[in-house]
């Protein structure tokens, strides 16, 4: 492993030199080698050179092993709570997680656009470091490319990630069965309402940070205590909502919640009146759904909870079709709780 | 129309009244408001808001009546179920 | 929230729920008006508390959604302008004109923005002095006086490339126009809480009076709609038609007066076409002279062409009580929220969408109630 770096510190790229990043530095030459070598590779954590390859050739442990990728964009790159950096380390870092696996290795791909300023692709690379110094895992190989102003938002990234399953489990939607708890690891909506708290026109003020955060110790702990997770699944986009209703479609059954048990904290559900969103379609960052038999609901709930105060048993799963998700209301009567179409707007009907 | 939710006004600035803001936190959450509507709005008054405008100020006597009347109807029925 | 959590209090609405079945003796038909009402029945279930003669028909689900074909094609064709900034509510930006909406113009590549207010779009107007800035003003009168200040602190700025597309439209006429019909079904109101804080409640007496229907001034919260329905269905029992004011912790008699007089300053009343119901007079708001230079129909140039409503779209007839969704042949065929054809599929909170959203909900109910 390679020293850990003053994160305070200064960008290795000379600033005055190169301000901000130009199409050269994706082309291949002196330019490049000199952002890939001085910024990525010495930010992450190999400073020799001879770590410079194509591939990352790895000793993989035996047994199963779990794959995943993902892209991030998000707008501003740099947000309450986090940064697509860091987002870019946990999110799939997670997603290795909902297999159950513990994150072994990443790759970053990084697309820049002509244009962003060297400082801030420094702070997001600290950012990336210290993500992945947080779970445990290097960042063993990458790309670099730049496009033109004007055809890249500020910074795509695109991580990938190997894991290694260190349990007997299928964890997956065709796991799941009438009868198991639904569960959440904590409050729901805090990342979408972060980001719109900074978003042009539709800014308020407000103490509220994303929810990014890396999830794998809880579930790794469950599985050390011998949890039956039969699904897990974390609630990006579209929140709530979106995740279960794959779920209960993936596993043909039916879901039953009961909306008083679902947390969601003062803040976001303030900022969920103002603009008109449903808590539960808004996307999260670090927080995922656990299926698991019913005999160890209460279990699985007490080490949820001592990892994030908030998750909370909020249903379970009931008989056969409609493969929908029933949501009963603080009042009693019941609706369902819809597939997202589309990304949810802020109305003012 | 509709949505327009109550919040409590923290901090006024502006004298004349067209161009009067107010910062309304609303359980949490602060959004700069237009008070331009609501001239008798003090600080520490609750507001409802619409799309960035204060259309009135709650009246808090008001605001128990829907409680009110749910607790009159309870003693009526007690009254009558206790009976002659 | 303090004045908002309470009203969601489930004990106060289970007690209000039986305080109406006891009052209730016969089947009622009660329109609750505004869309944000629909939303908060839907999301509640506050429909499914009441007793089985009251019928809630849900009202023509919001003025985004009644906002005519034309008009929707307009601001397409604004948005897609080079150099225009068009800014919009949220709520605008899926819905349907005659080929396109306004997300797939932004796909295009035009600049829309959507905006939190009206005020938005006028510092985003100061900010782009090379660009001319469109706000797409939608609203009942709850709406109105945020886009006439817009106008008016546009124009005390000099701010020349401001202007709006207006679309507001007007409460009283539009139930008027339901009420004129001899088959309407509709038997009595909760008018739309907000609308009144801005407007007061006088100009609903000669309606409850001419048509002998109660309208109770109502909020949005489960309480404030379960105690609307209370006093809606005793006024019909007892067969009375006056207008009470449930929301009376927002709405004053008279309204806000400030407001009232900006929006007559800005504002002249003016015919306007509601999508699925048709041309209703006096029954929406256009720029006054003194302030046409804001208005984006008449600077851009706009196409003039009248978009004929699909023929077998029957919005009207089910605003009016007359159909239930079901019962209209387009319904679920040819007619789906991903495909609607007049308002009450278009808006989630119109009456057909929503029946379309809840359909097998019962058998779902039942099921889990047994859980």
């Amino acid at each position: 492993m390679a020293d850990s770096l003053e994160f305070t510190g200064a960008c290795p790229i000379p600033i005055q030199q190169y301000p901000r990043i130009l199409l050269a530095h994706g082309g291949g030459g002196k330019l490049m080698h000199q952002l890939v070598e001085k910024m990525f590779l010495k930010g992450f954590g190999h400073p020799s050179p001879r770590a410079q390859h194509d591939s990352a050739v790895l000793t993989m442990p035996a047994g199963r092993l779990a794959f995943t990728t993902d892209s991030y964009v998000v707008q501003p790159l740099i947000f309450p709570g986090g940064d697509i950096g860091s987002m870019s380390v946990f999110g799939t870092v997670n997603d290795l997680a909902m297999s159950g696996a513990r994150a072994l290795h990443l790759s970053a791909g990084f697309i820049l656009e002509e244009g962003l300023p060297m400082e801030t692709l420094w702070r997001i690379v600290c950012s990336m470091r210290a993500a992945a110094d947080r779970c445990g895992v290097q960042i063993v190989t990458g790309d670099t490319k730049v496009v033109d102003k004007g055809r890249g938002d500020g910074l795509f990234i695109n991580t990938a990630g190997i894991g290694v399953l260190e349990h007997p489990l299928l964890i997956s939607p065709d796991s799941v069965r009438a009868g198991d708890a639904i569960l959440v690891s904590g409050d729901l909506g805090r990342h979408g309402i972060a980001i719109m708290s900074v978003r042009e026109g539709l800014g308020f003020e407000a103490t509220l940070q994303s929810d990014s955060a890396p999830v794998a110790a809880p579930i790794l702990e469950m599985l050390a205590a011998g949890i039956e997770i039969h699904c897990l699944r974390d609630l990006t986009r579209g929140g709530l909502a979106s995740t279960l209703n794959e779920i209960a479609q993936a596993a043909s059954l039916r879901l039953c919640l009961e909306d008083q048990l679902i947390p969601v904290r003062d803040d976001v559900h303030a900022a969920c009146e103002m603009l008109g969103l449903d808590p539960l379609l808004v996307a999260c960052e670090g927080r995922f759904a656990a299926f698991v038999a019913p005999r160890d609901a209460a279990r699985a709930l007490a080490i949820l909870q001592r990892s994030q105060a908030g998750a909370a048993r909020i249903g379970e799963v009931a008989a056969e079709m409609p493969a929908v998700v029933a949501l009963q209301t603080a009042l009693g009567p019941s609706r369902i709780l819809e597939m997202p179409s589309g990304e949810q707007l802020p109305r003012i009907c | 129309m509709c949505l327009a939710i109550p919040g409590k006004v923290t901090s006024i600035e502006g004298d004349d009244p067209i161009w009067r803001t107010g910062k309304v936190d609303f359980g949490g959450i602060l959004k700069e408001v237009s008070l331009a509507y609501v001239p008798e709005v003090k600080i520490g008054d609750y507001v409802i808001v619409h799309v960035g405008f204060a259309l009135s100020r709650v009246d808090e006597s008001e605001a128990k009546q829907v409680f009110e009347y749910l607790r009159e109807m309870e003693e009526l029925s007690g009254f009558k179920e206790g009976g002659p | 929230m303090k004045y908002l959590d309470e009203y969601r209090d489930a004990d106060g609405a289970r007690q209000y729920a039986r305080e109406i079945a006891r009052v209730t003796t016969r089947p009622w038909n009660i329109m609750e008006v505004c869309g944000g009402q629909t939303h908060s029945i839907l999301k509640f279930g506050l429909d499914q508390l009441l007793p089985e003669g009251v019928t809630l028909i849900h009202g023509p689900g919001c003025p985004v959604c009644v906002t005519p074909l034309e008009l929707i094609d307009q601001a397409l064709e604004i948005a897609a302008r080079p150099n225009t900034i068009f800014c919009s509510f949220g709520d605008m930006l899926r819905v349907p004109g005659s080929a396109a909406d306004l997300l797939s113009v932004k796909a295009a590549g035009g600049d829309v923005r959507i905006v939190y207010s009206p005020l938005d779009a006028v510092k985003i107007a100061a900010e782009n002095p090379a660009s001319e800035v469109v706000f797409f003003a939608v609203g009942f009168e709850t709406t109105a006086p945020a886009t006439a200040m817009s106008v008016y602190q546009a124009a005390r700025k000099g701010l020349g490339n401001f202007s709006i597309l207006v679309s507001h439209v007007l409460v009283p006429p539009a139930m008027e126009a339901l009420l004129s019909s001899p088959q309407c079904r509709v038997q009595g109101f909760l008018a739309a809480g907000h609308v009144c804080a801005v407007m007061g409640c006088a100009e609903y007496e000669p309606i409850a009076a001419k048509y002998h229907v109660p309208i109770v001034v109502t909020g949005f919260e489960p309480l404030d709609i379960l105690q609307g329905v209370f006093m809606c269905v005793s006024q019909l029992e007892e067969g009375r038609a006056e207008v009470e004011n449930q929301y009376a912790r927002a709405v004053r008699q008279t309204g806000n007066q400030p407001a009232q007089e900006l929006i007559r300053q800005v504002f002249t009343v003016v015919p306007r076409k509601w999508r699925g119901v048709g041309e209703i007079p006096q029954s929406g708001l256009g720029l006054r002279d003194a302030y046409a230079g804001f208005d984006a129909a008449k600077k851009f140039g706009l196409s003039r062409h009248t978009v004929e409503e699909p023929a077998d779209c029957l919005s009207g007839l089910v605003l009016q009580g007359r159909i239930k969704p079901p019962e209209c042949p387009a319904y679920g065929k040819r007619c789906t929220p991903e495909h609607p054809l007049g308002a009450t599929m278009v808006s989630s909170e119109g009456a057909c969408a929503a029946y379309y959203r809840y359909r097998g909900l019962a058998a779902v109910k039942a099921a889990c109630e047994t859980q």
